[in-house]
């Protein structure tokens, strides 16, 4: 709370003020917004990328049945942390397991 | 000019074996007319099907590896889709997706070699060395469902 009223205050009084105390103020919020959420997220890595697995076939599924959890979505970007290269790659190995039926649609 | 596609179809449970090597020999007929090649024939057997088809919780798996022209595999297509016995199949062409793995590949082997050729490392890995050391087992156990000479 503190961090965003002393960035308001900066900005509003900055028309002409300075860069320097926008910057300041920018800096405090980065400060408080780390106090206020100390949990420690553990970066996401692409699986793909790591393991360097190249080739994302559809015949292997129990290669992308973790990507399809419990109501065989596909599992977001944002949660698997997969890159956008191997996701798309994923994304259509997904669809061809599922027209073979080695993957499901959906779970019942 | 030829491609290379990949065939997967799946046999109705109640195809006997002769009736699924029949099929195969159908494609293999066609193939020939048409003047293509099958590299390579791979009967997955049967499986448990991920969600019902129709009546059927299981069928028979049949993988083809085949070199031919669009044509050619359109013949296929047809075939197969006016076949009851199968009750889905999938055509993919693969020769693109395989010289894009290549090249990333011998990339990847390229700048670890000079990498490791930079730090004063011999060129190759050595057996044991780091602390993935399993990490080929591992890629081993995932592909057991005997396609690994596929990949």
């Amino acid at each position: 709370m503190n961090g965003r009223k002393s960035f308001g205050g900066g900005g509003s009084s900055g028309g002409g003020g300075g860069r320097g105390r926008a910057g300041a103020g920018a800096g405090a919020t980065g400060k408080d917004g780390q106090q206020r959420r100390p949990m420690f997220r553990r970066r996401k890595v692409c699986k793909f990328c790591s393991d360097k697995i190249d080739d994302i076939n559809y015949k292997d599924a129990k290669l992308l049945m973790p990507f399809v959890p419990e109501r065989a979505k596909i599992l977001p970007r944002r949660i698997s942390g997969t890159c956008a290269m191997h996701q798309r790659k994923l994304r259509t190995a997904i669809m061809r397991a599922r027209q073979l039926a080695l993957i499901p649609y959906t779970a019942e | 000019m030829t491609r290379k596609y990949e065939l997967v179809y799946v046999v109705s449970p109640d195809a006997t074996e002769e009736q699924v090597t029949d099929l195969h020999t159908q494609v293999e007929q066609i193939v020939q007319r048409l003047g293509g090649t099958i590299d390579k024939t791979e009967n997955w057997g049967r499986r448990k099907l991920a969600y019902e088809i129709g009546r059927h919780k299981e069928a028979t798996y049949v993988l083809e590896l085949i070199d031919g022209t669009g044509e050619l595999m359109k013949e296929i297509d047809r075939r197969l889709k006016v076949s009851d016995l199968v009750i889905r199949h999938l055509v993919v062409r693969i020769d693109e997706d395989q010289a894009v793995i290549e090249r990333t590949k011998a990339k990847r082997t390229e700048t670890s070699r000079r990498r490791r050729t930079a730090r004063g490392l011999p060129a190759d890995r050595q057996p044991g060395e780091g602390q993935r050391g399993d990490a080929d087992d591992d890629r081993d156990d995932r592909f057991d469902m005997g396609l690994e000479d596929v990949r």
